[in-house]
């Protein structure tokens, strides 16, 4: 077996940018949609971006990637453990 | 108000069973000899009024207030429920024979309740499904029972219902009281460990002991023109099901011997899963006498025509129309005829006010049957009056404010109008209508494209909208001028076609000339009230063009330029203004300066075309009116000019035969010293080809498309503008080149599945040739075109051909009609928020911005929110 090499996924050309909001720029974002974080779409903690940025659940995540039809385009994600519970979610 | 939280799904235990029944259901006969139904067979009354007038003697109602009661039938011995069968096989295999505890050692088994008891509190359901599996794996792999020590077999379910174990002396079979009584030893703590719920459904309840039996109104049964009775299916089930079980209880009873209880035992299994579902895999169906088979409980609810897809979601509706269709030019796109017929049973409810209380009661005397008239009164009070059996004098004579009247179908009602497939919002569009004689329903030829409609046959539905907010909204955003853009992409689907777009080619002619009389023809048409522009030609004779005919319609301030189709053929471009094939075409300040019209400035699906521009500069109502005049004109013209193609039209010289005849023998020698070179071994196969392949591949790019690229060379030296085919062609009203190549001159190459055609008889297609020939000839190569006719083995291979296009066509609307259902069922409840995201209705964001730029396609320049270009030739004119 070949030693693993250390690559982060975050430099690949495919892979958009992630970062980790603030406090602060999360509660601004959430207010801005007027959403609660749980109607985000959600990120499991264990997605490879996620773990490169070293987010936590409860965190939530800024997507900036190129858009054919926007030029740049930005996305929300909540990060929690289980992505399946947002099926349950619904009330 | 109360609302619903939740609904959880359970299992009727027998107990409940029990309890919600009315009666035993003990008789298999239905009847007595005097017709009435016999106390405690599955007619009994007390299961609910179903009669007219009768009175249920459970509750007292008639049968409109009676809900219907059950009953139940206490089987002899249990039987297994079919739909359980898949859930009583885990039980079975994850649980002790002898005991009935899971097979897991007792440390384990506490450790696992802890856990799922953890995971449940923190609601992580994927983590639980995963846990229940890993159990159940783990359990039933187990070989003795920790628990008692016990030895365990292999469990199998011969399905749909049959239980064997796998013992050291065979397959032994489990019989339902078997599997029952085991089900039972079940704790409930294991029963929740392997993600069942003891509470709602404890897995014994799976095997029946007694059989609830549904209401008589679930079951109807009908009465022949002959005066006999005939049985709903379920009722004929239930009545099989009551036979066998009372035959097999007299057996247990008397003591007769085992194999006969047995027997019957299975037989009563038979019809217990057959009652439930009759397509069960594995076993016979239940028929009729007649050789029908029976319509279990899983039949009345499942596919297209079940409770759920036919009757639950696919409703029927009043207020509709269905006929029909066929084409009228001197329709507004906005309009559709309907049938004088149709409109004397379609209603508005109108109020009556002061203001139309006379009107009314015009309508009112008129009655249903002479239109304009109205069907019914409704008073005040609430009742309802037929005009069709009343004084109509009396009642328009009471006639006051406060009164509605259903009255017919008139001029300038709204009324929404549709073509199946509705595969996209504009399939269903408001018209206004237009009451018509005659029995079909009228449409512009314009609107066909949305609907994708054309008058070979094909039928449309009408609905007439009750209420004002109905009305208001069709009239506001289904009317059909508010969909000339689709949103599909940004540009009009609807426009000119077919002889709309030759008619307008042949007016905006440099060579039409038109005489006083003819330009107020024409003009007349459209409606149009105004002086003639000054004549472009004063001497010998007054004289307009087209282009002046068409200029009176456009807007005083509107620029444009485009190419016009023509110019997509190399000799018919131009690159200036400067333009002698007059293929610019150049609109400033409202008059057509030159350019011919065509397919790309007034056709369908054609962004950027004239209606394109008027749209969005001027509004929708403006591109309709334009629409509804000029396009009248166009086709005026082409019956005034007289347009039409005949035979003569598609012939070409004798010499230009030869040249073509010349050129198919070449092709041909080409080919046979292709297939030479392959005989001896020395042709070289291309990368990834055999050399079959390599040979085929090559064939058929000689013989199509090179072919008919030569072919088409010389041929196009005979077809000018003069020729209506090529206008038609040309302008792209209707047809291309190919088409004219194939009918003129040669059709070339047959294919099937992109490949010569061989199939048929054994090495060759057709017994006119020697097996294993090669040839062109001989694997669907066609040398002739229409004009000169097929022979009769090349009219087969161009059938054969043409077949796999209309598979193709057959294959992809089903595929596509599956495709549409499960995409609408999966967006159905997603929609655009007012701050440009897309949510689901419980708020989950979907898109933070609709599209990632937040357009509307149907308001933007196909999928661009501005047009620079467009902004620029409006302000500085059509000079760029």
């Amino acid at each position: 077996m070949s030693e693993k090499k250390d690559i982060n996924i975050l430099e690949h050309v495919l892979v958009p940018k992630h970062e980790i909001l603030s406090p602060e720029e999360a509660v601004e974002v959430l207010r801005k949609l007027g959403v609660s974080p749980k109607n985000l779409p959600w990120i499991s903690v264990d997605d490879p971006a996620a773990k490169a940025i070293g987010a936590k659940p409860g965190d939530i995540i800024r997507i900036i990637r190129k858009s054919p039809t926007a030029g740049v385009s930005v996305a929300y994600r909540y990060v929690v453990v289980d992505v399946s519970r947002k099926e349950a979610s619904v009330e | 108000m109360y609302r619903i939280k939740s609904i959880k799904f359970g299992i009727l235990s027998p107990d409940e069973i029990r309890k919600m029944s009315v009666t035993n259901i003990i008789t298999s006969d239905v009847y007595d000899n005097d017709g009435a139904p016999v106390d405690g067979g599955v007619m009994d009354k007390r299961l609910g009024a179903i009669e007219p007038r009768e009175v249920c003697p459970i509750c007292g109602n008639t049968r409109d207030e009676c809900p219907g009661h059950f009953g139940h039938i206490e089987l002899a011995k249990p039987v297994i429920h079919a739909g359980f069968s898949k859930h009583i096989l885990v039980y079975l295999k994850s649980t002790c024979r002898v005991c009935g505890r899971i097979k897991l050692p007792e440390n384990e088994r506490q450790q696992y309740l802890k856990l799922l008891k953890d995971l449940e509190d923190l609601n992580l359901k994927y983590l639980v499904k995963r846990l229940h599996e890993f159990i159940r794996k783990k359990a039933s792999a187990q070989q003795t029972c920790p628990h008692c020590g016990a030895p365990q077999y292999k469990i199998k379910l011969d399905k749909p219902h049959t239980f064997y174990e796998e013992r050291e002396e065979g397959l032994v079979k489990l019989t339902p009281a078997e599997v029952r009584s085991r089900l039972e030893k079940i704790p409930d703590d294991d029963v929740r460990l392997l993600g069942g719920d003891p509470k709602e459904a404890r897995p014994e309840w799976m095997v029946l002991t007694v059989l609830p039996v549904p209401p008589r109104a679930v079951r109807p049964s009908i009465l022949l023109e002959t005066g006999i009775r005939s049985e709903d299916d379920l009722t004929h089930k239930l009545v099989d099901i009551i036979r066998v079980n009372n035959r097999l209880r007299e057996h247990v009873e008397t003591g007769a011997p085992n194999a006969l209880i047995e027997d019957e035992w299975e037989l009563l299994q038979y019809h217990v899963t057959t009652y439930f579902d009759n397509e069960a895999p594995g076993i016979p169906q239940a028929k009729h006498r007649t050789g029908k088979t029976l319509k279990g409980i899983a039949q009345r609810l499942k596919g297209k025509e079940g409770r759920f897809r036919g009757n639950l979601r696919g409703k029927r509706v009043d207020f509709s129309a269905r006929t029909v269709i066929s084409p009228d030019p001197n329709l507004s796109i906005n309009e559709v005829g309907v049938p004088e017929a149709v409109a004397k049973i379609l209603t508005v409810p109108e109020k009556v006010t002061p203001w139309n209380v006379e009107e009314l009661r015009k309508l009112v005397l008129n009655g249903p049957d002479k239109w304009p008239g109205a069907n019914y009164v409704i008073r005040p009070d609430g009742r309802k009056i037929s005009l069709k059996f009343v004084d109509r004098k009396a009642v328009a004579e009471s006639l006051a404010p406060g009164f509605i009247v259903e009255r017919h179908l008139l001029d300038g009602d709204i009324v929404l109008f549709n073509r199946q497939p509705s595969l996209h919002r504009i399939s269903v569009m408001a018209h206004v209508v237009r009451v018509l004689p005659y029995k079909t329903f009228r449409l512009n030829l314009l609107v066909c494209p949305p609907y994708n409609a054309d008058f070979d046959g094909d039928e449309m539905n009408l609905h007439v909208p009750q209420s004002e907010e109905a009305r208001a909204e069709a009239r506001i955003l289904m009317l059909v001028e508010k969909h000339i853009l689709t949103p599909r992409y940004g540009g009009p689907i609807i426009g000119g076609l077919q002889d709309y777009i030759s008619g307008a080619f042949l007016l905006t002619n440099k060579s039409t000339l038109l005489t006083k009389g003819e330009v107020i023809d024409l003009l007349s048409v459209a409606g149009y009230r105004g002086p003639l522009p000054e004549p472009a030609i004063l001497k010998p004779a007054q004289y307009w063009t087209g282009k002046q005919v068409v200029s009176l319609f456009l807007p005083r301030d509107f620029n444009y330029k485009r190419n016009a189709k023509i110019a997509s053929a190399s000799a018919l471009r131009c690159i200036d203004e400067d333009c002698p094939h007059d293929s610019i075409v150049i609109i400033k300040k409202g008059l057509l300066l030159e350019g011919v019209l065509d397919k790309a400035t007034i056709g369908r699906e054609e962004p950027e075309n004239i209606i394109h521009w008027l749209i969005k500069e001027y509004g929708e109502d403006v591109a309709r009116k334009f629409m509804d005049d000029v396009y009248k004109i166009f086709i005026r013209f082409s019956e005034m000019y007289g347009f039409t193609m005949s035979y003569y039209h598609l012939m070409i010289p004798p010499e230009a035969r030869e040249r073509i005849r010349n050129i198919i023998e070449e092709k041909k020698r080409e080919v046979d010293r292709l297939i030479e070179e392959f005989k001896a071994g020395r042709l070289i196969p291309k990368p990834g080809k055999t050399v079959e392949e390599t040979l085929e591949d090559e064939i058929i790019d000689l013989l199509s498309k090179r072919l008919l690229d030569e072919v088409a060379d010389v041929i196009t030296p005979y077809f000018t503008l003069a020729n209506p085919v090529i206008v038609m062609a040309r302008t792209g009203s209707r047809g291309n080149p190919i088409n004219l190549t194939q009918m003129a001159a040669i059709l070339g190459q047959q294919t099937v599945r992109g490949k010569r055609l061989t199939r048929g008889y054994l090495n060759r297609s057709l017994p006119h040739f020697k097996p294993g020939d090669l040839g062109p000839e001989a694997r669907g190569f066609v040398a002739r075109g229409f004009v000169n006719g097929l022979s009769p083995v090349e009219m087969f291979f161009h059938a054969a051909g043409g077949r796999e296009g209309l598979i193709d066509t057959a294959v992809r609307t089903s595929q596509s009609g599956y495709m549409q259902r499960r995409l609408i069922n999966a967006l159905q409840d997603v929609r655009v928020d007012v701050d440009g995201t897309v949510k689901t209705t419980t708020g989950e964001i979907i898109q933070f911005k609709y599209g990632e730029d937040g357009v509307d396609p149907m308001k933007s320049d196909h999928g661009k929110a501005v047009n620079v270009d467009r902004v620029v030739q409006k302000v500085v004119g059509w000079r760029l």
